[in-house]
């Protein structure tokens, strides 16, 4: 290292880095031949080995290492080097500097007296992080797979058998190296064990799977903070992958960061169509595919599943009533993610309703069929309403709790109607239940959530799995940045 | 484009050993057949079915069962049952 860096440092004397295209460099281009030429200046051309002339004064920096060692921010730089270090340094074009730091006079006097460089081609945003991984000494533990130049890369990820059945971003070392600015953590820290292999996953192979979802670095630690909530013991994401039911993990994030994030929480919330919603999502399932080893028809066994688990995340919109993550104690300036098991959004429709009484009734109704009618207290359900149902709420005065409380009032059911062979139907709960009244949601299994486009008097109900300690329980955790 | 690129493998990386399969028993009889509910509706109807046939061919049986389907068996119920039985059969459900 120290003899590869030894041929980077610049020798006593004055030399210049430039770039041909830099209109500044192109500007001094006859001054810089002459002070070349006259044993004044080295130069180092940073894209053209023949700019400002063929000499050999001029020094071939087209691989960067050069300008990238040396820091060069901006071309033309200047940098005066006595008895091997470095003692002043000067960019861009100012008449009076430059025959201060040549020792010269009347330089160019046909030029203007000064005119700003351009940036250095070594910190141009599609070059750096290539440069940091080629120069930095930036080490990856994982392998690398070379692909062959007769191979088309993106055939060959897919024959690999990493892919969700979608193309997915080669993950290159300049790729993920630029992911991993978006954490503050390292990329040897062990961000969770993932199921079902129970394999040890660093932030360094979660920056890959994001990379390859089509992240960009800042959700890498929304991603993070989705993995650390799944792979926990109440959330049992290996009964999620494994179960025959068409459920996967869904993700609501709640705070400021889905604003910076340009998360969408309005218009097709739970659709497609924004690139951190769909990515973040997408890059847990891969992290799940390829590290925990979890494939559709291995371990993930369902008979049908659905297409939310492509990746299912949504952002929760602002609104008067307390957010989700504050039901699990967050403040609403806090960044969380929480994580609830369950089935593709179905739509609950109700345009009549004006007062809020009657849009609860209408939604316990829909509630009361969620995964079976006949299922009671088994399993937990997410509400998501959307604006103009949620201002019959609002107009009225009635707070979330008010609501959660008269939801659960209405969404009481006659166990006689749903005990095996009742109204003919062989499938119900054990007859020894007859004669009661029983809720169907277990307290707190309701989970509601703010989100949607303005105009529609649409909501969705999502529907959830077998819940407690025999299943999967909702995990919220905070996004660390 | 005529250049090879090298990416980063996504995997986990990790090689679990080979575990090569038990020795099956040669005979039914005499043996001891551990039966492991998983805990499904109906998995019962299944084992108790199986129970009745392998006490016809002369076996033991001892049943067990998993606290619930959705979570893999605990350590100590498959120590349990490699301890005292030469064979285990699981019943899914559904």
């Amino acid at each position: 290292m120290a003899e590869n860096e030894s041929r980077y440092e610049f020798s006593d004397g004055i030399s210049v880095v430039v770039n041909s295209e830099c209109p500044t460099c192109q500007l001094t281009s006859s001054l810089l031949t002459d002070l070349g030429s006259s044993g004044h200046v080295t130069v180092f051309s940073q894209d053209d080995p023949s700019f400002p002339a063929s000499a050999e004064w001029v020094r071939d920096d087209s691989d960067l290492a050069f300008s990238w060692h040396n820091d060069i921010e901006a071309v033309p730089t200047l940098v005066r080097v006595v008895d091997g270090k470095e003692v002043e340094r000067l960019s861009g074009w100012n008449r009076k500097e430059w025959e201060r730091l040549l020792e010269l006079e009347n330089l160019a006097p046909d030029l203007v007296d000064h005119k700003p460089g351009c940036g250095s081609l070594s910190v141009s945003p599609d070059r750096v992080d290539e440069l940091e991984v080629k120069f930095g000494g930036k080490k990856f533990v994982s392998r690398r797979v070379e692909i062959a130049s007769l191979e088309d890369e993106m055939e060959a990820m897919f024959d690999r058998g990493w892919s969700d059945g979608l193309p997915v971003v080669p993950p290159t070392e300049a790729r993920v190296n630029r992911m991993l600015a978006g954490t503050s953590r390292e990329p040897d820290d062990i961000v969770a064990v993932i199921p079902p292999n129970l394999a040890e996953c660093s932030v360094e192979k979660v920056a890959i799977n994001a990379v390859m979802a089509g992240c960009l670095p800042e959700y890498l630690p929304v991603v993070i903070a989705c993995l650390e909530a799944i792979c926990t013991d109440e959330f049992n994401m290996h009964g999620v992958l494994a179960t025959t039911m068409g459920v996967g993990p869904i993700f609501v994030v709640s705070g400021p960061i889905t604003e910076r994030l340009d998360m969408n929480s309005g218009i097709n919330a739970l659709g497609h169509g924004n690139r951190a919603n769909t990515t973040i999502g997408r890059a847990v399932q891969l992290v799940l595919r390829n590290i925990g080893g979890g494939k559709p028809g291995g371990i993930d066994r369902a008979t049908l599943g659905h297409m939310g688990k492509l990746g299912f995340c949504f952002a929760e919109a602002p609104s008067p009533w307390e957010n989700l993550s504050e039901s699990f104690g967050f403040s609403p300036e806090q960044n969380t993610v929480t994580a609830f098991t369950g089935e593709g959004p179905r739509i609950i429709v109700d345009q009549k309703s004006r007062s809020p009484e009657s849009l609860t009734r209408l939604l316990a109704e829909g509630l009361k069929s969620t995964i079976s009618p006949r299922m009671v207290l088994a399993m937990d359900a997410m509400l998501v309403i959307s604006p103009e149902h949620l201002s019959r709420f609002i107009d009225a005065g009635w707070s979330r709790a008010q609501f959660i409380e008269r939801l659960s009032e209405l969404l009481v059911i006659d166990s006689d109607e749903i005990i095996e062979g009742a109204g003919g139907i062989e499938d119900g709960i054990p007859s020894a239940f007859a004669g009661n009244k029983l809720p169907k949601f277990r307290p707190g299994g309701l989970l509601v959530v703010h989100a949607g486009g303005p105009a529609g008097l649409f909501s969705a109900i999502i529907g959830g799995w077998l819940n407690g300690a025999k299943g999967s329980d909702p995990v919220a955790k905070e996004i660390i940045l | 484009m005529n250049q090879t690129i090298s990416v980063l493998d996504p995997t986990s990386e990790d090689h679990s050993p080979e575990i090569r399969l038990s020795d099956r028993i040669e005979s039914i009889k005499g043996a001891t057949i551990g039966l492991l509910d998983i805990s499904k509706p109906r998995g019962d109807v299944f084992l108790d079915q199986l129970e009745k046939r392998f006490t016809e061919h002369g076996a033991t049986v001892l049943r067990f069962m998993k606290p619930t389907f959705t979570k893999p068996a605990p350590v100590d119920l498959r120590y349990e049952i490699f301890s005292k039985c030469d064979a285990v059969i699981e019943a899914l459900a559904d």
